[in-house]
Parts: structure tokens; sequence; C-alpha cells
């Protein structure tokens, strides 16, 4: 037998690695060459890019910008490259992009939706952004759901006012009932007043309010909406309302109160069942059936609600893959400091589920704002529903991939922004091991 | 468990039990569904006690002290913790838990929320400190438990030791009348068992009420003024430590201990 012990007198000092494993050289044979079969495939992955830029990219820049039609197009391209296959017609966009960003919208008022989205987006910085931005933008923030509808159908300015009215009152409400009576009553007999109020005295008081004082801008009808603006504006709306709507849903799924959970596990599954197409129906279609003739029920605020259901369905589930992710022990952990149920929700629960579900979320978010080009279906001119349009004129007929690869980049942009800004978040907010 | 030399003297000056109750538990029972988890448990706490609960796992003592706090409800008999009856009275249950803090196994800090704000949070929504009081008294307590310097990291980036400490910090902020301790070395390697049995020993000389349940015996036999063991649910020895490790009465203590103890 050997002697088995054993002192160490001094450590090891830390040695630099060999260049083989670090440095360019290191990395191209750990992610490129790292051994026969990845070989092969990095240079048939090389090979396979090559041949769809070298496809793509002179159709994109080999291209005609300026022309009247596709006739015409044609011949410059024929003139210029003795051949109309492999080269873009640009023109068409050129010519029409105007109507594909604003639809009909009347030209005049083109600056209303361009503020609109200037001060939407300075509305999400504080939100986005929270720690770079000062927080009294949050005003503005408030402010929004209110500024959008003015700004982008216009009319009188007393019908936002009135509808901000109608929160205020059911906060005032629910403040002095809770204090008077109970928590629970408050919150009812607020959400009573505010509904009344928007139901029944609103009407009365914008009338009276605008013979009055009659402050507005010029009117726009919902017909005139259109183009990307239009996706813009239900994905907006749709992502802002279903977020709220749908952490209810997903607590409500979780309560113990049986009847408020089988009413949230009912709305869930009969939206998630029905395809959204078959809810546009029924927005365009059947609602008509059932409300009193005569009702005037703006058509993009029946998709706009269609729309913000469905996403929340989908977001209340994803909302509850996150609450089952957090464990038991943050809830005792709450629940043993003395905050109760909301506290804990508030500040302890919903931040760490919400984080959780971010890439869920923002899934979501993607797949609503995409699902707005379905609108082109109830004949809504949205952006899909402008390039027919647009074919069916003599001069661009026949004209499709320059069309759909504008849409696809206008969703693209905003698309990969989402997921960008996701990933910046689930960074911000890591708070393991660095 | 091995039993962890504790290496210090300690002040008993202060570890005056008085006559006031703090805890009276009467014909209490709880089941899980079917299963009878605890049987007619009846315990009187006084003002200044520090109590071990030990029993082998699955005993019902984690229960016990977790009913202390309604995490767990029981179906019979009555608890009143200083003074107030725990009932189903949410009112009553969030006053209870904002006097009694509590410790647990795998700490359950909030990791989203920074050392200080952990520490902060239920001072300033329950009992409506101001901010700079509350982090004032935050930061008196993470000295207190000796890692004032970590106030600004987030629980993942401290060791299992100082995250415990933290919990124990963050449960004196909110001022309790008394401490529940649910295993709180459990999860941690022995080295750092050590430092969070320091502070809960520095607690204890104190004066402040605390009921744990541990498998520290070192802890049970210098810190505590009484130990109980449970078994099946039940209360079956209690005794001063000192009689209760030398001179044990009942078989099944007997066994117990010969087992934790390595004899």
């Amino acid at each position: 037998m050997s002697d088995v012990s054993f002192v160490r007198t001094e450590m090891l000092p830390e040695q630099a690695p060999p260049a083989s494993e670090v440095g360019p050289i290191g990395w191209i044979r750990h992610n490129l060459f790292s051994g026969w079969f990845n070989s092969i495939l990095t240079l048939v992955s090389l090979y396979a890019i090559y041949y769809v830029l070298s496809g793509v990219l002179p159709w994109t820049f080999q291209s005609v910008w300026n022309a009247d039609s596709l006739n015409q197009c044609r011949e410059i391209m024929m003139a210029k490259w003795g051949s109309t296959h492999g080269h873009a017609c640009w023109a068409v966009i050129n010519d029409r992009w105007l109507q594909l960003l604003f639809g009909f919208y009347p030209s005049h008022l083109y600056w209303r939706p361009i503020l609109a989205l200037v001060l939407l987006l300075i509305a999400l910085a504080p939100v986005l952004y929270s720690e770079r931005v000062p927080t009294k933008l949050l005003i503005l923030t408030a402010a929004y759901p209110f500024l959008l509808p003015f700004l982008m159908w216009g009319g009188t300015i007393w019908g936002p006012i009135s509808a901000a009215l109608g929160f205020v009152i059911g906060w005032g409400v629910y403040t002095v009932a809770s204090k008077q009576i109970s928590g629970l009553i408050g919150i009812i007999l607020g959400v009573v007043a505010s509904i009344i109020w928007w139901l029944v005295l609103s009407s009365y008081f914008v009338g009276a309010m605008d013979s009055i004082l009659p402050i507005g801008i010029e009117a726009v009808q919902s017909r005139q909406f259109g183009g990307f603006m239009l996706a813009i504006l239900l994905g907006v709306v749709a992502i802002g309302v279903s977020l709220p709507i749908g952490i209810v849903l997903a607590l409500g799924r979780q309560s113990d109160l049986l009847i408020v959970k089988y009413l949230c596990v009912g709305f869930i599954e009969f939206i998630r069942g029905v395809p959204l197409i078959t809810l546009l129906f029924v927005a365009s279609l059947l609602l008509n059936l059932f409300l009193p003739p005569g009702t005037n029920f703006d058509i993009i605020l029946r998709v706009m609600i269609m729309m913000t259901l469905f996403s929340a369905a989908y977001m209340a589930e994803v909302i509850r893959g996150g609450l089952a992710a957090l464990p038991r022990g943050q809830y005792e952990g709450a629940d043993s400091l003395g905050l109760n149920y909301w506290q804990a929700q508030r500040l302890i629960i919903m931040p760490q589920a919400l984080k959780i579900s971010i890439p869920g979320i923002v899934s979501t978010f993607i797949g609503i704002f995409k699902d707005t080009v379905l609108v082109s279906i109830i004949g809504l001119f949205d952006v899909i529903g402008l390039a027919s349009a647009i074919r069916a004129d003599t001069a661009w007929n026949g004209i499709y991939w320059e069309l759909f690869a504008f849409i696809g980049a206008l969703f693209f942009v905003v698309c990969f922004s989402m997921s960008r800004y996701s990933m910046y978040l689930e960074r911000k907010l890591q708070t393991g091991h660095h | 468990m091995s039993e962890l030399a504790i290496d210090r003297q300690i002040d008993r000056s202060k570890m005056q039990v008085s006559d006031e109750v703090a805890i009276e538990i009467n014909n209490m029972n709880k089941w899980y569904g079917a299963f009878h988890v605890l049987r007619d448990i009846n315990l009187t706490v006084n003002q200044g006690e520090r109590i071990v609960i030990a029993g082998p796992s699955g005993s019902g003592k984690s229960t016990l002290i977790r009913c202390l706090n309604a995490l767990e409800e029981h179906q019979q008999g009555t608890i009143m913790v200083d003074g107030t009856e725990l009932s189903n009275d949410l009112k009553n249950i969030d006053k209870i838990r904002s006097e009694v803090g509590m410790v647990f196994q795998h700490f359950n800090l909030f990791p989203h929320l920074t050392i200080l704000e952990n520490c902060t949070l239920a001072p300033i929504w329950v009992r409506k400190t101001p901010r700079k009081e509350a982090e004032e008294r935050a930061m008196h307590f993470l000295e207190k438990v000796k890692i004032p310097e970590q106030a600004d990291k987030y629980p993942g980036q401290l060791s299992g030791g100082q995250q415990q400490r933290v919990a124990i910090a963050r449960s004196l902020c909110m001022m309790p009348r008394i401490m529940l301790f649910d295993e709180p070395t459990s999860a941690l390697d022995p080295e750092m068992i050590k430092e969070v049995l320091d502070t809960m020993i520095e607690l204890a000389e104190e004066g402040m009420t605390m009921l744990c349940v541990t498998h520290e015996m070192g802890f049970a036999r210098q810190v505590a003024n009484r130990v109980i063991f449970m078994d099946a649910g039940q209360i079956v020895e209690q005794n001063e430590p000192e009689e209760f490790f030398n001179n044990p009465q009942s078989e099944r203590t007997k066994l117990f201990l010969s087992q934790i103890l390595g004899h």
C-alpha cells in the first residue's frame, strides 16, 4: 500500500487559457467547425444563405422606383436589364404608400394620427423605461386613452371629457361609499355609478356642454379609417386593454369564490375555443340583429372590443402560467408579514408572475397585432384590404410581391421591436447571480 | 443531526419569562382532508419564553406553528395570540400576522426586491410607516444581523445563511412580539448554520418570545427554557431542556433522542 497522505504547500496560480480556446480562431473552431458533421452543416448553410441572398438582393435593389403603372415598370426593366424577371417594381409603393399607411383618412388631417402616434410613444416611455423617464409623464399616460379617440375621430371635446368624468364619478362614489359602508359595496356602487353615467347621463351632458361651449375638431368617420394606421390603432387598444383584463381573469380563475372562478373559466374557454374570425363576424354582422334598430354602434369600436376580449383570454392563460410557476413560499412570506390579498398580489405575486410570463405576454401581443389584418375579411380597409384595392386599379393590376413585402416590412419592424423590448425587460428584471 | 457547539457565553440577564400569556392553545385539532394531523393540542406560552419544538418529520410540528399565524387553518379548538382570537375574521388574522414574525426553512425572501426593500415593504404597506423611518429601522436590524453592506443587493446574490439572516431582519422590522421559526437552519450548509443560530441567540438574549421548530439540539439545550417533543400530531413530552435531554420519560422520546444524538 502506498502512502495516501498528501498536503498541498502552495496554492496553484491562475493560468491563461491555450490559444485555440480564445480569440476569433477559437470562436470559429468552437462554433463552426467543431467536427466533420458540423463542418458540413456550416458549408451547406453558407451555400443556402448565398442562394437566397443572390435572388433577393438583386430583386430588392435592382428595382424601379418611379413609374405610373406596372406596364411602365416593365418597360423600364426591359430597357435597363433586358428582362422583367428578378426585379422589383417599388413604384407602386412610391405611388401609394400614404394610402397604405392611412387608408382613406382625409389627407389634410394626417397630422392627427401622426400626433397620436408620437403622443403614444411619449405616453409609453414612463411605462416602458420607468427608471430613465420622469414619472410625471404618467399624467400623459393616464390622459392618453381619452386623447387617442379625440385625435382619431375628432368631433366635440366633450365626448372624451365625459368619458373621463365617468371614471372620476365612479372613484368619488367608491371613496365615499367605502368609508361610509364597506369596501366591497363601495366598489359595486362605484362601478354602477360609472355605468349609469356613461350609458344614460353622459349623452345629455355632452349635448348640453356642446351647445354652451362648442369646442371640437373636424370629425372623421370610421369607414375612412384604414391602412397600417388601423392595424396600430386596433393593436394598441387590444394590447393595452387586454393586459389588465387578462390579469383580472387569471386571478379570478384562481379565486376561492366558486362563481367568480367558473365565470372566468367559462369566459376564457369559450373565447379560446372560437376562431377570431368568427368573433369578428359576430361583431360586424350578428350584433346588429341584437341591438335595437337605429343604434349606431361603431364598427371599429365593435372590432376593438372583440379583439380585446380575444387577446385577454389568451393573456389570462399566459399569466396563469406565471402564477403557477411561483413557489408557495412567496404567498406565505407575504401572508406572514400581514399583507392583505390585494397588497400581496400587487407587491409580491404579480410583479414576479408577470416577469416570468414576459415571453408569453409579448408573444400574445405580437399575435394579436398581426391578427388585426383579419379585419380585411369583414370589409375594413386595413393594409391587406388596401393591397387588394390597389390591385383592382388597372394601373397596378397583377402586382403582388412588392405590396406584401412592404406590408411584411411594416409589421416586422413593430413586432421585432416588441420582441427586442421584451428581451431588454427580461435582462433588466434579472435579479439572480450576476 | 449533529449537535453544533455554541462557542459563546449566553447572556441570560434579559431572558425573563413573565406571567403575561402570549399564546394560548386550547383543545386544538386539525385535519388535512381525512388525515388527523394535529390532535388535541393544549399549550400556553408566556411572554419571554423560548420554546423548541422537536420531533420526527411528519409529526405535525411545522403545522402547529403555522397554525399560530393562520398560514394553516385549524378546525377545532381555540388559539389566542396576544389576546386576539384566531378566527375566520380577516381583520384578526391580519392583526395577528403583523404582530407575529415568521422565519421559514426556505427563507421566502422576495427575489424581485432588494434586501432593503424586502425589509421595508411590510412596515410601509401594513404599518403605514413613513419610508424614511422604515429604511432607518431596516438598516438598524440589518446591522443587527451583521449584513448592512448587502442592503442594495438582491436575495439571489446572497448566500443561504445571509438570506436567512435577512429573513429574520425582515420579520423584526415589523416589531413583532413573538417570533416563529420553522426549521430555520435545515436548508443551510453547516458553515452557515452557526451564523443563523448566533442571530437567533442574540434575539433570545433580548427577551423575544420565540417558538422554534428545529433539529439543533445544542440550541435547544442552551437557549430554550422548554422543549416540546411531538409525535403523530400530539405533544408527547415537554420539559426543561436539562431534564428533557438527560431524563426523558416516554419511550418515544428516548428513541428519538438516541437517534438524533447518535449515541
